[in-house]
């Protein structure tokens, strides 16, 4: 397997352009003639459908939700971010791609994180257009805040719910393409597998989540944006539906997985409140800029949170991080989190919880103001928990939330099969071992609008796809291994349910693999999962047939690959030596507690081959080299 | 908390259809309504039951996956509400709940408590959205929206197509979903040149695919997890009818 | 005249068409509830006024044409759009389903509309044409408005009738302002008050005559 990251040369600023300009294009005229696939209807998927059927492509969009509209990108709270200095706060692109490039940890590709700065200020502008109602100023101009690591104020956001109405104006454009005729819609419809002919990406085979039927559709070039596996840990504040199927398929027929072991995990979600909990609920971070963090000073405190003097308080955040305080990244605030915890300083039951504390901001701007900032979200949290965040501090815990691997793709987002494009959450490109809050937006309309509707054309131009049959002896038989898999499923017949499977993959991930990390708790993990899978195999309860709306088969499609995946995202952590980002090793850490990374022998980006055998994937290494950002300790004290 | 449930159960979409009834042992105050059917679903499966299928992906309240009637209420007791967010504690121990899909001839049920709310898409399709194919915009500064337009218009942006005003309607109208696209979009600069026409078009669409008219009951802000106001069904009105009445030009005519 | 089509085709151009001729009949009611409380000057009053009317020659003919194309229009769209409601739910919610917030007005729109259609049936058969009439005398309403009421079948008819009619205006007006598209949103709706008192004073002025004659307040 070659990675070839086909970074265009010249100065940093200069490479977009430069490669626009060298790439090869499709004649508009002969544009429809050429199909290309989307997987996944979020900001990625449904931008890069909506824009590539502008361009005159014909498009086949697929999503497992009864409607694009529901991808999981709607999710997002916060904002996204775009180096306008419409604040002049010394803002620009450099800086934005400066601070993503530190931010990530010295892990991702400088090039690509420079092109997504450049792209930030287009996606604005080009939302705004759309009718995306973002915050406004009384002046009638464009409303920013500042967010999680970042020093300048560059987001932008509507209310709480700036990725619902990112996907909606994405999700608009995409019905008006379907209104058009240029994008044919494929709802409810789950890929299941990737077709690769002579080495090319060429079709998915996906099952019809109502009638059960599998069935074959061919293009000339496949797009994945359908997310990430934030999943493996069963409890996170992902979908329930999100799920890795798509690209760990893609994986297995080929497409190298890059850095899996890079997962984030968010400092500010609702904590666990029991053993149904079905997913984590997260609270934006921008909560963080007007609460403040704190435990009782002393372990074993159960005191209430209003009876804690102000001298038995510890603002650990604050103490340890002067410079950031309460905004450090979301890996630090997270692992932060932990330590209190495990020091038994924690609070709510089990102890796994710290406060977010708004009574100073209530005192200093008023009720009034934090309702209009956080309104939404504190009602969300009251909804939840039953206590008033106006009165009480909220109880916060970190919980999953992003996974910056994902496929391994070149600066042109294709993977290591040809014709297979990866964007958004599901690629590993821009964020390094650790994403900035409101960058996940970012990426993904980056990815979905801009570059790959450009990139995709350079891989048409050139390789001049030809037609294939659908009777193609390669489709039938992957069509027949999908059929072989779900019949398989169905025919065991055991006394387990696909969500107990899961839960314990989940409490393994999460033990062993989660916030901190160590050989001895990694090797156990490795042993563990695929104990696991096998009873998964033999012992799994799916009843129903695969000719109807089933949908703890549909779940257990998607465990049965998070079990395979799991194991990678382990073996990636342990054999990566050092701390860095959402990846801290125990073993690798700094006197003071903070990440000890390690340049000379990990500055790579790990991108995993299947061999066929998922104790034994082969590992290639893409060299990262820092030309413009210092490699540097980072540091927010 | 130990509850008895009556749960709509349906094979598949011509298969027919009934109550049946379950009883809901042990259940926290503090689950979800969805993480209550998640346990009656498991004990389902131990025994061999099919488990009760219903739509749900972002728990959260923002995806507009989750539709149930509960007790002919739909999304629940709770106002500004979806079923995902509404947790057990807000019913009582011993309490009879009924659940039951959103019932419109435009959503078909697919399984259970499962519908199909396709149609919604396709009145989106039929004009919800600016034209403003990607790479053509101007600097997102370049025109100017006093704050109160903008805050107007995203609290009718922020409909989550869940269909709950559908299924809450006495008249199976999708008003105020159809009207909360028209605001929002209407409302702001960028979505003038093609106001009149997407109001005719959304409204068109709304009649075919076989929804009722709106007799402006109110039943449907009650339902809206979003609380989106019927405020947005007069300005739809407006919209629909100044476009009946302003001649279209021929271009446009043509285009259609 | 296809645009005029296309508009009465759907559903919203329907609802229109209720609102303009709705207002047409309450501009009507409340000229006729002014009227007839002539009654109570005695039969000078009122008896002059009808002969007023009758001096207009085509004019009340006109008028009477143009409620009549009102009320048909009127009836035609709310019988098609209560046949697309019920087509829009065919199959209804076992349980049944718990209205919130409607009000009692908005709920019965139809059963009242389709009540106040039979009343105004005999109504016209009542005091137009008389032909239900006990005593009838062409030309002289005074006379048979007040020997019209002995009957307390026909007074009960009548005021449950009339209390149909202020829930029907009650909704109507307000529902009108909005399918229109003239109300502005508001936190504080003006209209809701101003339909609620226009439907109290219609009520109350139609349903006090029939009590007052039954009661002997109005000699024949």
């Amino acid at each position: 397997m070659e990675l070839r990251s086909r970074v265009p040369g010249g100065p940093i600023e200069r490479k977009w352009d430069t490669h626009r300009f060298e790439m090869k294009l499709v004649n508009p005229a002969n544009k429809r003639k050429h199909t290309v696939i989307v997987v996944g209807s979020g900001l990625a998927g449904g931008a890069a459908a909506a824009s590539m059927s502008e361009l005159g492509y014909q498009v086949k969009c697929f999503c497992f939700q009864d409607s694009p509209r529901r991808a999981h990108s709607i999710a997002a709270q916060g904002g996204i971010n775009a180096a306008k200095n419409y604040r002049n706060d010394g803002d620009s692109i450099y800086r934005l791609f400066y601070d993503t490039v530190k931010g990530g940890d010295f892990r991702s590709r400088e090039a690509n994180v420079y092109r997504l700065a450049q792209i930030s200020v287009e996606i604005i502008d080009q939302c705004v257009a759309q009718g995306v109602p973002f915050a406004r100023e009384y002046g009638g101009l464009l409303a920013n805040r500042s967010f999680g690591g970042a020093q300048v104020s560059r987001t932008f956001y509507a209310r709480g719910q700036t990725g619902q109405q990112l996907l909606l104006g994405c999700y608009q454009a995409l019905e008006k393409e379907v209104a058009r005729g240029g994008v044919t819609m494929f709802p409810r419809t789950e890929m299941l597998d990737l077709i690769v002919i002579e080495g090319r990406a060429r079709g998915i085979v996906a099952r019809d989540l109502v009638t059960g039927r599998v069935s074959t559709h061919l293009a000339d070039a496949v797009v994945l944006g359908t997310g990430g596996y934030g999943n493996v840990f069963y409890l996170s504040t992902n979908a329930k539906g999100s799920n890795a199927t798509a690209i760990w398929r893609a994986h297995k027929r080929g497409a190298a997985f890059a850095n899996p072991c890079y997962t984030q995990i968010h400092p500010t979600c609702i904590p666990v409140s029991g053993e149904y909990q079905s997913k984590l609920t997260l609270m934006s971070e921008s909560l963080r800029n007007d609460g403040r963090v704190w435990v009782p000073l002393r372990g074993g405190d159960r005191r209430p949170p209003g009876e804690v003097p102000e001298a038995e308080r510890d603002y650990y955040l604050e103490r340890r991080y002067p410079s950031f305080g309460n905004l450090v990244p979301r890996d630090v605030a997270s692992r932060a989190a932990k330590s209190v915890c495990d020091e038994g300083r924690g609070v709510g039951p089990g102890g796994l919880g710290v406060y977010l504390d708004f009574a100073d901001a209530i005192r200093r701007v008023g009720a009034g103001t934090i309702r209009e900032r956080y309104g939404n979200l504190f009602e969300m949290y009251q909804r939840i928990t039953d206590e008033n965040p106006y009165e009480v501090p909220m109880r916060i815990f970190p919980a999953v939330h992003y996974t910056m691997g994902g496929l391994w793709v070149d600066y042109n987002l294709m993977s290591t099969i040809p014709g297979l494009h990866v964007i958004g959450e599901a690629n590993f490109s821009d964020h390094g071992a650790n994403r900035l809050g409101a960058s996940a937006l970012m990426q993904g309309l980056a990815d979905g609008y801009f570059i790959v509707p450009s990139t995709i054309s350079d891989y048409l131009a050139s390789a001049h796809p030809t037609p294939v049959d659908p009777s193609h002896p390669e489709c039938r038989r992957v069509e027949a291994e999908v059929a072989e898999r779900t019949r398989r499923l169905l025919a065991i017949r055991g006394k387990r349910t696909v969500d107990s499977f899961h839960r314990e993959l989940g409490s393994i991930m999460w033990d062993k693999c989660g916030m901190a990390r160590n050989a001895a708790g990694l090797n156990e993990a490795l042993r563990r999962i695929p104990e696991l899978r096998e009873e998964f195999w033999r012992n799994l309860n799916v009843p129903g047939s695969d000719a109807e709306l089933n949908q703890a088969l549909e779940k257990a499609g998607r465990v049965a690959d998070f079990l395979e995946l799991g194991e990678l995202i382990c073996r990636d952590a342990l054999h990566r030596e050092e701390s860095c980002g959402g990846h801290f090793r125990e073993e690798y850490q700094t006197e003071d507690g903070e990440a000890r990374r390690d340049d000379a022998r990990f500055g790579y980006v790990a991108a995993w081959e299947y061999t066929g055998d998922l104790a034994a994937p082969r590992l290639g290494k893409e060299p990262l080299e820092f030309e413009y950002v210092h490699l540097a300790q980072r540091s927010y004290k | 908390m130990n509850l008895t449930l009556h749960v709509w159960r349906q094979a598949g979409p011509d298969a027919p259809g009934r109550m049946v009834r379950y009883e809901a042992a042990d259940i926290s105050p503090d689950m979800s309504f969805l993480e209550m059917l998640d346990v009656v679903n498991e004990r389902l499966m131990q025994t061999g039951d099919s488990p009760i299928a219903f739509d749900h992906d972002c728990r959260e309240g923002i995806c507009g996956s989750c539709s149930l009637m509960i007790n002919g209420v739909a999304h629940g007791p709770n106002p500004g509400t979806a079923t995902c967010q509404l947790h057990m504690r807000s019913f009582a121990d011993g309490d009879e709940i009924h659940i039951e899909p959103w019932r419109a001839r435009a959503f078909p049920v697919v399984r259970d408590l499962v519908v199909d709310r396709a149609a919604l898409d396709r009145i989106i399709a039929a004009g919800g959205f600016v034209s403003a194919a990607t790479g053509s915009a101007p600097d997102g500064n370049a025109t100017l929206i006093p704050k109160d337009t903008v805050d107007t218009a995203m609290d009718a942006a922020q409909c989550i197509g869940c269909g709950a005003c559908v299924a809450a309607c006495p008249n199976g109208s999708a008003s105020l979903f159809t009207a909360a696209k028209i605001t929002h979009l209407g409302l702001l600069p960028q979505g003038q040149p093609e106001r009149l026409q997407r109001a005719r078009r959304m409204v068109e669409r709304m009649d075919i695919e076989g929804f009722g008219g709106c007799t402006l009951y109110g039943e449907c802000q009650e339902a809206c997890p979003k609380m989106i106001s019927i405020d947005t069904i007069t300005r739809m009105n407006r919209d629909f009818l100044r476009a009946s009445m302003t001649p279209v030009r021929a271009a446009v005519a043509e285009s259609d | 005249m296809n645009r005029a089509l296309a508009l009465w085709h759907s559903s919203i151009g329907k609802h229109a068409v209720m609102a303009v001729t709705g207002v047409i009949m309450v501009l009507y009611l409340i000229t006729h509830v002014v009227a007839n409380l002539l009654i109570f000057q005695g039969p000078s009053g009122i008896n002059a006024y009808s002969r007023f009317l009758h001096g207009t020659g085509g004019a009340l003919w006109i008028a009477r044409l143009v409620l009549l194309v009102a009320v048909v229009l009127h009836i035609m769209a709310a019988v098609q759009l209560t046949n697309r409601r019920r087509a829009a739910r065919p199959v209804g919610y076992a349980a049944g389903r718990q209205p919130q917030v409607s009000t009692l007005a908005s709920r019965t729109i139809r059963w009242g509309g389709a009540l106040i259609l039979v009343f105004l049936i005999y109504h016209i058969l009542h005091f137009t044409l008389g032909t239900v009439h006990a005593s009838f005398v062409e030309g002289d309403p005074y006379h048979n408005v007040a020997t019209g009421f002995r009957n307390p079948l026909v007074v009960v008819f009548y005021e449950i009738a009339m209390a149909a009619v202020g829930l029907h205006l009650y909704h109507g007006i307000w529902s009108s302002g909005r399918t229109l598209g003239v109300s502005t949103p508001s936190p504080r709706p003006l209209r809701r008050q101003l339909a609620l008192a226009l439907g109290v004073l219609v009520w109350l002025g139609f349903a006090v005559i029939p009590l007052a004659v039954f009661a002997g307040m109005v000699p024949a």
